[in-house]
């Protein structure tokens, strides 16, 4: 039996390393005897920190962080179960998907409020709202929007200081940018009418976060659309041109959420490191400092934070999504 | 006196089949109320699942020739539970496979029916499962969309398992109710039937009289079998008592006639052999008569024991009265008489019955003594009335000392002596009509000592 889990972990490690990852470090390698395989859509420099942490308390874990991104992380799940323990996502409804197609394992050892888990599978451990960010030089002498309706207005007013200076997420390559942006449908109009102006203004796609970050600051881009708030804010503390704006009509928030694989070699460990997770995460231990945000209030008082339910699988239905998708490319991309 | 023959307990049987019957009910009551449960749980979760799966053929139509289905976001919030039960649907257009779960098969269609409910097995869970359709008309054909949508049953067992369990409090509760009243039923309708025995237990052994007292309207036929049994036996007691008393009467009367014919030919019959013929002849005659006296004698007491006629009497009178009368026999065989102990010991009682009781015992010691000896009597008023007779003779043979007081019963010292076996019986009886009761016993030297003891 060992004989055949060595095999199996070479075969997988073999796959893994297949495999072209943003980044893959390697924590506490030296004393493991148990290694936990996380594959992440967090940056490594944000969730290294929770890591270190475990690793102090369980020196017999070692874990080996893999990054990449929440579309990927979710065909790797469905196609390999066996290869990860842990899969961490930004993408609320890959993750929920995932569980509900049975991919999870319940963890019935971890106590985390109602609203906050589903199926006693899928955890969350951060509230990190949507935000607009904007390089602060574009706006000078005139007023900062601060909703969605007065960023349109903005646009509008000035369409040639902001042609090929806007940048939102490529929602057909990004799971965040999707749940972002049908979360922004879902809840009004005016997202449409955004998605048009930005479109007029030729509009820049990104993948990720990161990078429409590092366009905002070399000043490629004025205004970014449904940025990282928790990522944004990383970034702004170092260079003061960046103002980030929470859109006070309504402002979409995200959890990370957390679930260990059906098929995982090592449960115990799993769960001992999902309970690390959201106990660190629940701000319980004033301690600990994360530079990710901490799991905020409940869903229900929050109305803007989307909800871990059933409804998140609506826009992952083929139909839909290329029904969601036709109208997304033809609001954005005019040719 | 004989047991009757017991076969079962009529307790036993009320309350087993009060308490069986609310145990079947109990059982009863917890599966209705499950099942009823079960239907309505169920029921509330289709009507869910019809909703949600109507919700999303609402939002099917026909654009550019397409099929498209804009599922609403509220289809599957809808399906929320507290179990965060899970979701499957598949979309089909004319039974092609359009998106969703390749797993669920779409059932149907079936004619005149909207929805068609199932359970079915996906990915090893079970599912409850509803299939609808709806006919689409575009520009240039009719499609039909059908759509299967699934869910697990997580919350709805959790709330079956809930209201199991509150069904089981709620059988165990009413079973213990009617337990309680079972038992409480059944003592309460064995109480009469208690109540009657013991007023039948209380009564006296000559108590006859016919039972007065109400009972429920079942036992109102036992009581009057009892009371007319009671009335036969009433009446054959007295007649026997009647028969026995005009027998003794006649036998004694032609007794005494013969015995002075007999003494008179005693007189003039000179042979030896002769002579000893007719002793015996009177000898045997006085047995007969005594016998007969005996007899009415008890019979007598039988009745006035019956009709007890109390009267204030003075006991160390009645028995000093006794031995005055008693003496000149006595002083026939040198016996002495002596009356002991308290010297008054006034009592309510029939002293006739009384004087009766302890002349026989008096009799008795006279007989069983020897001759040239003393007898004592003793009467007291502690620890409550009672007078002894203690004489010097042999006493009672010891192995018969228990029935010698029984009708008849003659001990073995007594073949010598005449006596008809009564004298013990009548002072028993006396005893007994006076709420007290008789004792033998022999002294340490030997002599016979009988108590006869009265209520205080
Ligand atoms: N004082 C006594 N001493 C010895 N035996 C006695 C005495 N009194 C009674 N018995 C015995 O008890 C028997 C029953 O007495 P009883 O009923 O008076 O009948 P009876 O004297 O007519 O035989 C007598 O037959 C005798 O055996
Ligand atoms: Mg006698």
């Amino acid at each position: 039996m060992r004989y055949l889990i060595t095999v199996f972990l070479i075969v997988f490690g073999q796959v893994v390393v297949a495999q072209d990852w943003e980044d893959h470090q390697i924590f506490n390698a030296e004393n493991a005897t148990t290694s936990l395989r996380i594959v992440s859509s967090t940056d490594t420099d944000l969730f290294a920190p929770l890591i270190e942490a475990f690793v102090a308390k369980h020196p017999d874990v070692g874990v080996d962080y893999f990054v990449t991104g929440t579309a990927e992380i979710d065909r790797l799940f469905r196609d390999k179960p066996k290869a990860f323990d842990i899969a961490i996502s930004s993408a609320m409804d890959l993750q929920l998907k995932l569980t509900n197609d049975g991919f999870a394992l319940r963890l019935n050892g971890v106590l985390h409020p109602e609203w906050a888990q589903w199926r006693q599978s899928l955890f969350a451990f951060t509230s990190e709202p949507a935000a607009i960010v904007i390089n602060k030089a574009a706006f000078s002498g005139y007023p900062i929007p601060r909703t969605r309706q007065e960023l349109i207005q903005a646009l509008r007013a000035r369409p040639e200081a902001f042609r090929n200076r806007v940048g939102t997420y490529d929602v057909r390559k990004s799971g965040l940018g999707y749940l972002f942006a049908t979360q922004d449908a879902r809840a009004s109009e005016t997202f449409w009418r955004l998605m048009e102006v930005m479109g007029s203004l030729n509009v820049r796609l990104y993948c990720c976060s990161g990078e429409m970050i590092d366009d905002l600051i070399t000043g490629r881009i004025s205004v970014a659309y449904n940025v990282l708030e928790s990522y944004a804010a990383v970034r702004a503390e170092s260079q003061n041109a960046l103002e980030i704006i929470l859109p006070s009509d309504f402002p979409t928030t995200m959890m990370r959420t957390a679930l260990v694989s059906r098929d995982t070699l090592v449960p115990q460990q799993a769960e001992r490191f999902i309970q690390h997770l959201v106990h660190q995460q629940s701000g319980a231990d004033k301690a600990a400092s994360s530079p990710l945000p901490l799991l905020g209030g409940e869903a229900g008082v929050d109305r803007a934070t989307i909800a871990l339910e059933p409804a998140l699988m609506t826009f992952l239905d083929a139909l839909k999504r290329a029904k969601f998708l036709s109208e997304w490319t033809s609001a954005l991309i005019q040719d | 006196m004989d047991n009757p023959t017991v076969s079962g307990s009529l307790r036993y049987r009320l309350g087993l089949t009060l308490i069986g019957g609310a145990a079947v009910l109990a059982v009863l009551l917890f599966f209705a109320v499950r099942s009823y449960a079960v239907q309505v749980a169920q029921q509330g979760q289709d009507n869910i699942l019809v909703a949600s799966v109507t919700s999303m053929l609402d939002a099917a139509a026909i654009r550019d020739n397409a099929v498209e289905v804009d599922i609403p976001y509220a289809a599957f919030s809808m399906l929320t539970t507290p179990a965060d039960d899970r979701v499957f649907y598949a979309i089909f257009q004319d039974g092609t496979f359009l998106s969703g779960y390749r797993d669920l098969g779409y059932l149907g269609p079936d004619a005149g029916l909207e929805n068609i409910f199932g359970f079915a097995n996906v990915r090893g869970v079970l599912v409850r499962q509803v299939s609808a359709s709806r006919t689409l008309i575009g520009a240039n054909k009719r499609t039909e969309v059908q759509i299967v949508l699934a869910q697990t049953q997580d919350a709805l067992s959790a709330t079956l398992d809930q209201i199991s369990r509150n069904a089981a409090l709620l059988g165990v509760g009413f079973f213990a109710l009617a337990a309680a009243l079972s038992v409480w039923a059944t003592a309460a309708t064995m109480g009469q039937l208690d109540r009657l025995t013991t007023s039948v237990t209380r009564r006296g052994p000559q108590d006859l009289r016919p039972f007065k007292n109400s009972v429920p309207q079942e036992m109102a036929p036992l009581v009057q079998s009892l009371n007319s049994l009671m009335a036969r036996l009433d009446q054959s007691l007295s007649q026997s008592e009647d028969f026995i008393a005009e027998a003794a009467h006649r036998v004694r009367t032609p007794l005494a006639t013969v015995r002075s014919y007999a003494e008179a030919t005693l007189q003039r019959v000179d042979k030896e052999e002769n002579r000893e013929a007719m002793r015996s002849m009177v000898k045997a005659i006085d047995e007969s008569s005594r016998a007969a006296g005996q007899l009415l004698d008890h019979a007598m007491i039988t009745f006035r024991a019956d009709h007890l006629e109390r009267e204030d009497i003075n006991l160390v009178e009645l028995v000093r009265d006794l031995v005055l009368r008693m003496t000149p026999i006595a002083e026939m065989k040198d016996l002495s008489l002596s009356v002991q102990g308290d010297g008054s010991v006034p009592y309510a009682g029939d002293a006739i019955l009384l004087q009766n009781a302890v002349r026989n015992l008096v009799d008795n010691a006279m007989k069983y003594g020897p001759a040239e000896s003393l007898i004592d009597i003793t009467v007291r008023a502690e620890p409550h009335p009672h007078i002894m007779v203690i004489d010097r003779g042999p006493g009672f043979p010891s192995h018969e000392i228990s029935t010698l007081t029984l009708r008849f019963k003659r001990g073995q010292n007594a073949e010598n002596t005449i006596g008809s076996g009564l004298g013990l019986t009548i002072a028993k009886d006396v005893a007994f009509a006076h709420g007290g009761g008789i004792k033998l016993e022999n002294t340490l030297k030997g002599g016979a000592c009988v108590t006869l003891s009265l209520s205080s």
